[in-house]
Parts: C-alpha cells; structure tokens; sequence
C-alpha cells in the first residue's frame, strides 16, 4: 500500500518526534526543557547545531515565554512548534487559551506527565487535561512511531483554515517519550510535500495590510468570536479525518480518530487514551482466547472528542469500562465524562477507572479486573487500577 | 531627532496610531506612542502588554493602530515579540519576506514592566532580540484602578497602599528599573519624558539603530491615578524631570551620559502638590515622608553625576571616533 520505502530506525519518542520537527522544517522553535520532553529539544537543538535544519531556535526562560513567543512568531506567519510537559505545560495554560482564541496555530509536542505536587517526573495525562477546554486540539500517540506521523500531521491539522488552532500531540512521559522502538520515518522531501507552504490570513508581517491582533473584546462580542472559535475546534473533526485519510493513501499508515481493536462483535469493551493501549491489546488477545467478546478503544483524537464515531464503535457493546490516566477530583474523570456524553440515549453501560497517575504501571490484572468487573452490572464508584489495596487481588 | 514638521506630516499621512480612543484626557501615553512611532523611519510593528493602552486603543470592532500590533497577555509582552522578532529572521533568512528592515516595538506599563512582565522582558534581553521595548510608566496599575506596582514610589497613596489612620501611602521604594535593565548588558537603555519629547525621539532614534534589544524607560502622567489636572499633564512630566524626580539619561554599551541637566533643581514639593496622590505630604505634616523622598532623588542624582562624569570621556571618543 505504501508509496514509499520506509527506512526503520530505532528511536525512542521523543526522538521520532525531533526527525518529524527536522522534516517539517518549522521557521520558529521557541522552547524551555522540562522533563521527559527535553529529549525532544535536546535532539532538535542537535540538528539545528548540525545544519540539518535552518528553524530559528528560541531558547526562553520559561514555558510561558515559550507558547508567548510561539503565538506571536505564529501570528506573525512563520510556521511555529514547541514542546513541553507537566509543569510546563501547567505554566504556558493561559497562553495556550489565548493560542486557541487568537486562532494561532502552533503545534505542541507534549511528553504527557503527572502534575505536582508531592512532584514527579513520570507520566500521566493530568497536564494534557488541564488544557483539555482551552480550545487546543488534542491528539494523542500510542506509541513512537504514532508519535512521529501524528507530528507530521499536526501542521496540516492546525493550520487548515477552517481550524486556525493549536493542535497539541501527546505521548505518554517516559512510556512513549523514552521508550526505544523501531520508527519507521518517511523521507524529508515527503514530510515537506506533505505539510506544504504555511499559509494564515492576516499575518502580522504581510506589510500590505496592517492587522490588529488580541484586542480587546466586551459583551457585545467576547460570545460571538470564542463561538467562532468553537466552531473551528468542532470542525477539526472532519479536518483531522481528512488529513489522516491523506496520510493513509500517501504513506499507507493509517491513523484514525479512534483505534477500534477487535471490536466486532464485542460485547464488553474499554476505552482508554496512550500507551496503555499496548497492555490492554494483550489482554483483550488473552480473552478473545479464552472465548470472551472483549474489544479496546483508544482515543486519538480527544479535542474535539468524537462522540458520533465512539458512539458507532460502541453499538452493540453491553458495557464499557473507561479508564483515564487523569482525575477529576470530586467528579468523574475526563474521559469517562466524555465517553458519557457519546453514549447518551444509548444502552451502552459505563464504568469509571483512574489508573496509572505518577507513572505507575498499569498491571495485566489490573486490566483483567476491569473487564471481569464488567461482567456485573456496572455501578456509580470509581475505581482504580493499580492503586496498593484496590485490585492486588493476587489474580492475573 | 525627528522634526515637529516630520512628526506632525506623519500625523496627517498615515498615522500610525489615531485619535478616536478611549484614553482619559491629558493621559501621557499618546503623546509617548505618538513621538516613539514617529521618529522611526520605515516600517514597524507594535506589541502590547494587557493595560490602559491596549484596551483603550482596541475595543473590538475598532483599532486606533495603523501599524500591525499584536497583544497576547499582560506578562509576556517582551515574549511575544521575541516570537514575532524571531519570525522576521526566520522568514528573512529563507527569503519569504524582502524589503525595507522592519523596527518592533514594545509597549507595555509598569505592571508590565517592573512586576508581572520582568521574567519575560529579562529573558528576551538576554537572548538579545532586536527589539524596542517602551515602558509607559504611570507607577501604579492604572487600568485596574490605581493599584501600587513596584515602580510606584513611596508614599503614594495608591488604592491598595491607601492613606489611613495608619496607612501613609507605599510604604516601599520604587525599583530601579532602568538599572535592572543595563544590569542585562544591552547596547541601549534610556530614560524619557513626554515633556522633553525632542529628547525622546532622538533617544528613539539610538534605541532602534543598535544591533540588540534596547529600553525606555518614559514617565507617563496619569490624571486619575495620580490626581493631577488634565492641563498639568505636560508641566508635571516637566517638574518631574527638573525636581530630578525622572532624570534624562542614556545607557549606551553600559555608559551613562546625562541628557538633560535642569539649569536649577525645583524644589520637590512643586511635583508633590500638583498631586492629590501625595496629598497627605502637602504642608507641614508630611514633612517626614517629604524629607525621605528628598534623600532618595539626591542620593540618586549624586550617583547618576558620578556615573556621567566617569563615563564623560568614553562618549568624547566615541564621538570623535563617530566623526
């Protein structure tokens, strides 16, 4: 199916993720190091200090300075990356808001890892989900090499003019970010057909016609212009579907908003975002073994969240157990709530499960328990995998 | 220095910031973004920081700015115009754009400047982005209704630093922010005054011909916050200046040189009573606070005259050398 020979290396995320920033060849990098991104910035700033790039490197003081210079290089019409984690990720928030209102469209690798405090360096998606409603698209990788083609279709994503938007692209700290695998990279010259001129209206430096940027909006039409901006974030569904099918029929990959696993004729079902997905593969292939109609869902795309296309996937299951790598305290988790809101009006039973915060490894049995536990009728507690005391069960 | 004839036929073409906002009457910003604008040749772009000047000048659907501008937030003003800085080399250099060099221009408070925005500003000045960045300064934070800000100077009765039956207004001094400034080891930093606006444009003019990032730091009258009459806006910019309250002075390549020597120091309670911010210091009961004051300018002035005549002879050869 592919048109072009692949050569395979073996890298870890965070270094597929600099090869798919050398290839885009963006003009601007602004960025800060933070744990598990810097090998992202670490390997770039290699290939900048090796000529393999000519992208105008910004090394700020701070993440807030990061996404700051990041909006203004974007706005300004020069094709604009950065990268980030955690804390940082927590630092530039407020900006990436402002991204996403003044329609500037940076793309964003995050090594996705738990926020403070006690503080720690290992993954999570708890920072990802703090900017889950600034109106940053969210897409995130299973494992490197979706870490590599996701980067390369970010910028057809973020900068389709009907998005204008950032478009943030998660791996899982330390799982994905510092995992070696084979990643298999396109050739430079295809990256670079493939992402295409950047092209925005209304640039800052098009010396034809002065434009006004960030000004200051009342009630009279705040409402109206973050509605626009809604409706972009709404209608990168369709975009993400578009660029996605391209990058399928270009380089034979296929990446779509959600990765349906043996779902068929699935009658039990977890859904869940990341690397996880590898374990819960293994135990949805155990199962399927021994007879049982198990399936998985992982969740690429998860802003704008594609309720209409999990609630097809989902047809048919009795129940489904939703796993989230992040909290809400006092509520359900994200992407339960969001999975909620895809089922409504259907059949489909939900439950909730928080695993896996701070890096901790979600276990086999924890997986089994899940999809045992959806043998009853599912019920309002949320539960949590892997947590000492909740499922060492002493079964696998 | 650009001429009033070059300022004002500016105006009339294509101004570069028009009238039509919703800045208060005898507020000392315009005239401070008019003056920088106008004594740069060529073409420019604005950043803004969150403040009196942005809201005022940018209430959607409207824009009183005929040059592109730019605003993202309160603190990162200096942030996002190293971005946009670093869009210019980038397009430069892989010839997506041509023409005339373009100047960036940063405008933002002293909120923005001292306080909120020193990480930021800090940070672009090391990495030595070839910028302008103008500190409007009104010493206090005026847009959320006269607040004290770390160049908000003692003893001003500000709407968080209020005078009570204790209260006597701030009770800290003012930061040096200029100092702060050349302590970062750039080409150029100056102090300003719309009063003296020959002497700021011609400060423009240096700022924005070195190869780096440069500073001004300009006193902007604020009517409401400071409680002076709209008329005295440019009269009390002038006694600021000559009761060595706001002295003129440059920074070149860490060299100071004095700009404007006032032929007599007024007397400071000529800047005090035009005020109704120092109210509480007028006549015989703020004679403590007045004295305290006093020391803090002349203790600034003696070290500013030591600093211009140490470094008297290295502008005499640069000048020669200049020639």
């Amino acid at each position: 199916m592919a048109k072009v020979e692949l050569a395979l290396q073996v890298l870890t995320g965070a270094e597929a993720t600099a090869h798919a920033m050398r290839q885009i060849r963006p003009d601007v990098v602004p960025v800060y190091p933070i744990t598990p991104q810097t090998p992202i910035i670490q390997t770039f700033s290699r290939f900048v200090a090796d000529g393999k790039t000519d992208t105008v490197l910004v090394q700020v003081e701070s993440e807030h300075s990061a996404m700051s210079a990041a909006v203004g290089s974007a706005l300004a019409g020069a094709r604009t990356m950065t990268a980030t984690a955690s804390q940082g990720l927590a630092l530039m928030v407020e900006v990436v808001y402002i991204a996403a209102g003044l329609r500037a469209p940076v793309v964003i690798a995050v090594g996705n890892r738990a926020l403070s405090g006690p503080i720690n360096i290992h993954g999570d998606h708890s920072d990802g989900m703090l900017a889950r409603d600034s109106g940053a698209v969210q897409i995130y990788a299973l494992d490197a090499q979706e870490a590599y083609d996701l980067t390369v279709m970010a910028p057809r994503v973020a900068e389709h003019a009907r998005v204008l938007l950032p478009v943030m692209v998660g791996q899982d700290g330390f799982n994905v970010t510092h995992s070696a695998e084979p990643v298999a990279l396109l050739p430079d010259e295809e990256v670079q057909a493939f992402v295409g001129p950047y092209e925005i209206p209304y640039a800052l430096l098009d010396g034809n016609a002065p434009s006004s940027h960030g000004v200051f909006a009342m009630p009279d039409s705040y409402f109206e212009l973050r509605h626009q901006m809604i409706s972009a974030v709404e209608a990168a569904e369709r975009v993400y579907g578009e660029v996605a099918e391209d990058y399928r029929r270009l380089f034979g990959r296929w990446l779509p908003a959600l990765d349906a696993y043996r779902m068929e004729d699935a009658e039990r079902a977890l859904i869940l975002i990341g690397s996880a997905a590898g374990t819960a593969k293994e135990v949805v292939d155990d199962l399927r073994a021994a007879g049982e109609k198990v399936g998985l869902v992982a969740v690429r795309l998860y802003r704008p969240f594609p309720h209409q296309a999990l609630r097809e996937v989902l047809a048919g299951v009795k129940r489904v157990a939703v796993l989230d790598r992040a909290a809400s305290p006092g509520t359900y988790p994200p992407l339960f709530s969001d999975a909620l809101g895809a089922v409504q009006g259907t059949q489909v039973e939900l439950r909730s499960y928080v695993y896996g915060l701070g890096g901790r490894d979600l276990p086999l049995r924890a997986v089994h328990r899940a999809f045992r536990e959806l043998l009853a009728p599912a019920h309002a507690r949320i539960g949590y995998l892997g947590l000492v005391g909740e499922d060492d069960d002493g079964e696998s | 220095m650009a001429s009033l004839k070059t300022l004002a036929l500016l105006e009339e073409e294509r101004p570069g910031f028009s009238g039509g906002h919703s800045l208060c009457a005898g507020c000392g910003i315009p005239p401070i973004v008019r003056t920088v604008l106008g004594s740069i040749r060529g073409p420019k772009v604005a950043i803004s920081a969150t403040g009196c000047l942005e809201v005022a000048t940018t209430r959607y659907p409207f824009t009183a700015w005929g040059v592109p501008w730019i605003h993202v937030a309160f603190e990162n003003a200096a942030a996002v115009a190293g971005g946009v800085e670093a869009a210019y080399r980038a397009l430069s250099r892989r010839g997506k754009i041509q023409g005339e060099p373009v100047t960036f221009v940063v405008f933002a408070g002293d909120g923005g400047t001292y306080d909120i925005g020193l990480q930021a500003l800090s940070g672009a000045l090391e990495r030595g982005h070839r910028l302008l960045y103008v500190c409007y300064n009104n010493e206090a934070y005026m847009n959320t209704g006269i607040q004290r800000s770390g160049a908000t100077p003692y003893a001003a009765n500000t709407t968080t630093s209020p005078v009570g039956s204790l209260g006597k207004g701030k009770a800290e001094r003012r930061k040096d922010m200029t100092a702060i400034v050349v302590a970062h080891h750039i080409p150029y930093a100056a102090q300003a005054a719309a009063s003296h606006w020959q002497d700021l444009s011609r400060k423009v003019e240096r700022a924005v011909q070195v190869d780096g990032p440069s500073f001004l730091n300009v006193l902007a009258t604020c009517p409401p916050g400071w409680g002076h009459e709209a008329k005295d806006s440019v009269k009390l910019a002038r006694i600021a200046v000559e009761t060595h309250y706001w002295p003129l002075f440059e920074v070149v390549e860490g060299h100071y040189r004095i700009t404007h020597r006032p032929a007599h120091q007024r007397p400071l309670e000529e800047w005090l009573n035009l005020q109704r911010r120092f109210s509480h210091l007028h006549g015989e009961r703020g004679a403590d606070l007045v004295c305290r004051l006093q020391e803090e300018l002349d203790e600034g002035w003696v070290q500013l005259l030591q600093r211009d005549a140490a470094d008297a002879e290295w502008f005499r050869a640069l000048e020669e050398a200049g020639a």
